[in-house]
């Protein structure tokens, strides 16, 4: 069908149709969802429709994360679909991990007829209302003709600026009644008009000036950077400048992390040279981040001698948690661009050599350095191994705990887009389908999920939609059988009360695999695991690697919450 | 009783949720509204208006927040100086014998107010004005006992840059 004609033309349809034709029109050639009572009518038009593939999740809440998984990998919108009520409710915590990461998600939901809608339907809940604050929009049409328009306006407004979940909330009467139907070629909001944002050449300037001068410039890159795409203009930037680069949780990838001037991630779980270098700066250029408190430790006390400079792409960032010297109101790109130009119009670059040397001298103390093992197989050294064996290119996606902390401190990355993670919910149960969608975007990528057990059983049923629709990922379970993070806080805070984190030997994750009909394998050494891994590698099913690890295996370094990055813990002293 | 000491306009799509959204971040951010008005602009457009007692810098950042919603077409705060803020009170007034019906009607007169309703033992005032003119009213008429106050809240405007104006 040639799209550009149809645009034009009134077609006689039911709204059903219309969504699946909007949807068609903005280039989605997938969506990940579970049909419903509420959503019948347009699974009805799904069955013969062309052209968009639907994957069948096992719970509503992973056709969320694959969506979302989908969309941090390609940095398309990501679609996911729910029947009305509890469909829509199992969505909530996609929507929100996708809100915090600002992920462009389209979350579609089935709805009792307008009529029923507020009577305590079947069915009903209020949908819009629940996800106002975790949504970046939402709309409900009332009428099969309004459709066409809140697909539209829901995928403009969830890819563009900074992106983020938007609700189309679709109730069943608007889903079957048939009218003529107009598919409009462009949205206009007069609220919402991101391609109007001026940057301001002053704060620019400013910006330059003062980063120029700079004896020891410290860049802060976060997710923003990722999203707009701007890993070629900070390179060159940091290169410029010599100024070294750590990212935060969500910035993982934006700056290649086997780069001279890399210095991996910074925060609670960050290195020893990005905590202890930033506050040994004098001017801090952070760019597409939010100097939030996992990334931030003491809002006090966090680079007491540098000059900030915040460049963000939403004004209500600037001085939220952080007071700045100066602001820039711009996308990555184009700020990042603008800077670069001025400094390298200013004079020549500067060496900085001196600074240059403290920044090698405290990345020799460690970067992807650590500590000693207390088993058989120890999670950093595990990932510096997956790391040789895997593609440049490959997805680590992670769950939530040490897991994901580990994977932050000792995974290095070298391209955006192939670190994902929840960074901003930290939501358990993530990584499983989010790799699936990466995969489903990526499918020729390996993608792996380097994952805690605890996590993974909270969304393991899709291992279900894995074998079924032929999405091979390969999770590796570093397997504590303990909810290892807040048992960590438990050892360190908490006088080793281990209140209810230590969790049973179930189940076997072996047999577990097995019987979804993918693979299972365990392994007890480095050797096992590189077999694994090489087998997971050509397997055409998903592949769980089960890595038996101790309980008491803590993550380090590691800031204690709500303390300055300068008092990071590298190790404890334990009898 | 409001002194709509910070007064925030927003300018908003007139559709249903809009007042919502705009709500639900102020109560996010634990914000007690005084008064907060919504009237139609035009077919698509209203204009909220919101006065709040708060100085710190958590209003600054929340006005920030509110404009980042797809609905909302302008905000800004308003120069409590340059503004004309007005508010209209219907005050419910015990009378009981004659002449403090007539005392309380001559209050009225002076407040350039109007006797709306009357009954045998009571009558309904409406006064417009700043908050600070009903305030004034409503001390004056206590003595006489006042059953219920409703009062609207205040809505505003800002001058023009000019010379002159009353507020
Ligand atoms: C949905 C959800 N529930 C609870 C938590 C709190 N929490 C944070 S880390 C963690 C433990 C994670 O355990 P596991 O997945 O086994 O990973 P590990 O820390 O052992 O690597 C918990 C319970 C959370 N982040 N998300």
């Amino acid at each position: 069908m040639a799209l550009s004609k149809v645009s034009s033309i009134v077609e006689r349809i039911n709204g059903a149709e219309a969504l699946l034709k909007s949807l068609k029109k903005e280039r989605v050639e997938v969506i990940f969802g579970i049909p419903g009572g509420a959503t019948i009518p347009i699974y009805d038009v799904l069955y013969d429709f062309e052209g968009i593939r639907h994957i069948l999740a096992r719970h509503e809440q992973c056709a969320a994360h694959m969506a979302d998984g989908y969309a941090r990998a390609s940095g398309k919108v990501g679609v996911c679909i729910a029947t009305s009520g509890p469909g829509a409710t199992n969505l909530v915590t996609g929507i929100a991990t996708a809100y915090m990461d600002s992920s462009p998600l389209v979350a579609i939901t089935g709805q009792v007829p307008t009529n029923m809608i507020g009577k305590d339907a079947f069915q009903e809940t209020d949908i819009v209302g629940i996800t106002a604050s975790i949504t970046k929009h939402s709309l409900q049409p009332r009428s099969p003709k309004e459709v066409p328009a809140a697909v539209k306006e829901a995928f403009y407004v969830a890819s563009t600026w900074r992106p983020g979940p938007v609700l189309i909330d679709m109730p069943k009467d608007v889903q079957v009644n048939v009218e003529d139907v107009h598919f409009p070629g462009k949205v206009s909001l007069r609220g919402y008009k991101p391609d109007k944002l001026k940057i301001n050449l002053n704060s620019v300037k400013e910006a330059s000036t003062l980063l120029n001068k700079a004896e020891k410039p410290f860049i802060l890159a976060g997710g923003g950077v990722i999203i707009s795409n701007a890993s070629k203009e900070l390179l060159e930037l940091s290169e410029h400048l010599n100024a070294p680069v750590a990212t935060t949780l969500m910035g993982k990838g934006c700056f290649p992390e086997n780069h001279p001037l890399s210095l991996g991630v910074i925060g609670m779980h960050g290195t020893y040279p990005a905590n202890l270098l930033v506050s040994r700066s004098d001017v801090i250029l952070a760019v597409g981040m939010r100097f939030s408190d996992r990334t931030v430790g003491n809002f006090e006390a966090f680079a007491p001698d540098s000059k900030i400079i915040h460049l963000d792409i939403s004004e209500a960032e600037i001085n939220k948690n952080i007071k700045v010297e100066v602001s820039v109101i711009a996308d990555a790109k184009r700020g990042l661009k603008e800077i670069c130009k001025q400094i390298k119009a200013l004079n020549k670059p500067k060496q900085r050599k001196d600074w240059k040397e403290l920044v090698s001298k405290f990345k020799e103390k460690g970067i992807f350095n650590f500590g000693k093992s207390k088993g058989k197989i120890y999670p950093p050294q595990l990932l510096k191994i997956l790391r040789t064996i895997l593609p440049k290119k490959a997805i680590a996606v992670t769950e939530v705990g040490q897991n994901q902390a580990w994977a932050a401190l000792y995974f290095k990355i070298y391209h955006p887009r192939t670190f994902i993670t929840s960074g901003g919910l930290g939501t358990m149960g993530f990584g499983f389908p989010a790799a699936l969608g990466a995969k489903v975007a990526k499918p020729e990528v390996p993608v792996v999920d380097i994952a805690g057990d605890g996590s993974f059983l909270m969304t393991s049923q899709d291992l279900a939609t894995s074998v079924t629709e032929e999405i091979p990922v390969i999770v590796i379970i570093l397997d504590n059988r303990a909810l290892g993070m807040v048992a960590q806080w438990q050892r360190l805070f908490y006088n080793r009360r281990y209140s209810h984190t230590y969790l049973n030997k179930v189940p076997d994750f072996v047999q577990y695999a097995k019987s979804f009909g993918a693979e299972g394998i365990q392994v007890e050494s480095y050797e096992d695991f590189k077999q694994a891994i090489r087998e997971g590698l050509s397997n055409e099913v998903t592949t769980v690697i089960d890595v038996p690890i101790p309980k008491e295996e803590n993550v380090f370094p590691m800031v204690p919450p709500g303390k300055e990055l300068e008092k990071l813990i590298m190790k404890v002293d334990e009898t | 009783m409001t002194n709509g000491k910070n007064i925030i306009e927003v300018v908003t799509e007139h559709k249903p949720g809009v007042l919502f959204k705009v709500s639900n971040l102020l109560r996010r951010r634990n914000f007690n509204i005084e008064t907060l008005t919504v009237g139609v602009i035009d077919r698509k457009t209203a204009r909220i208006i919101i006065t709040l007692n708060d100085d710190g810098e958590v209003r600054e950042q929340v006005i920030k927040q509110l404009n980042n919603l797809v609905e909302v077409i302008n905000i800004r705060e308003l120069n409590p100086q340059n503004t004309v803020k007005r508010e209209l009170a219907l005050i419910k007034i015990k009378v009981e014998d004659r002449i403090s019906r007539s005392d309380v009607i001559h209050c009225i007169e002076v407040f350039r107010g109007q006797v709306v309703d009357v009954s045998r033992k009571s009558l309904i005032a409406q006064i417009t004005g700043t908050p600070d003119k009903i305030n004034a009213f409503i001390e004056l008429v206590k003595p006489y006992g006042v059953k219920e106050i409703a009062r609207t809240g205040i809505t505003a405007l800002e001058r023009d840059k000019k010379e002159g104006g009353t507020s």
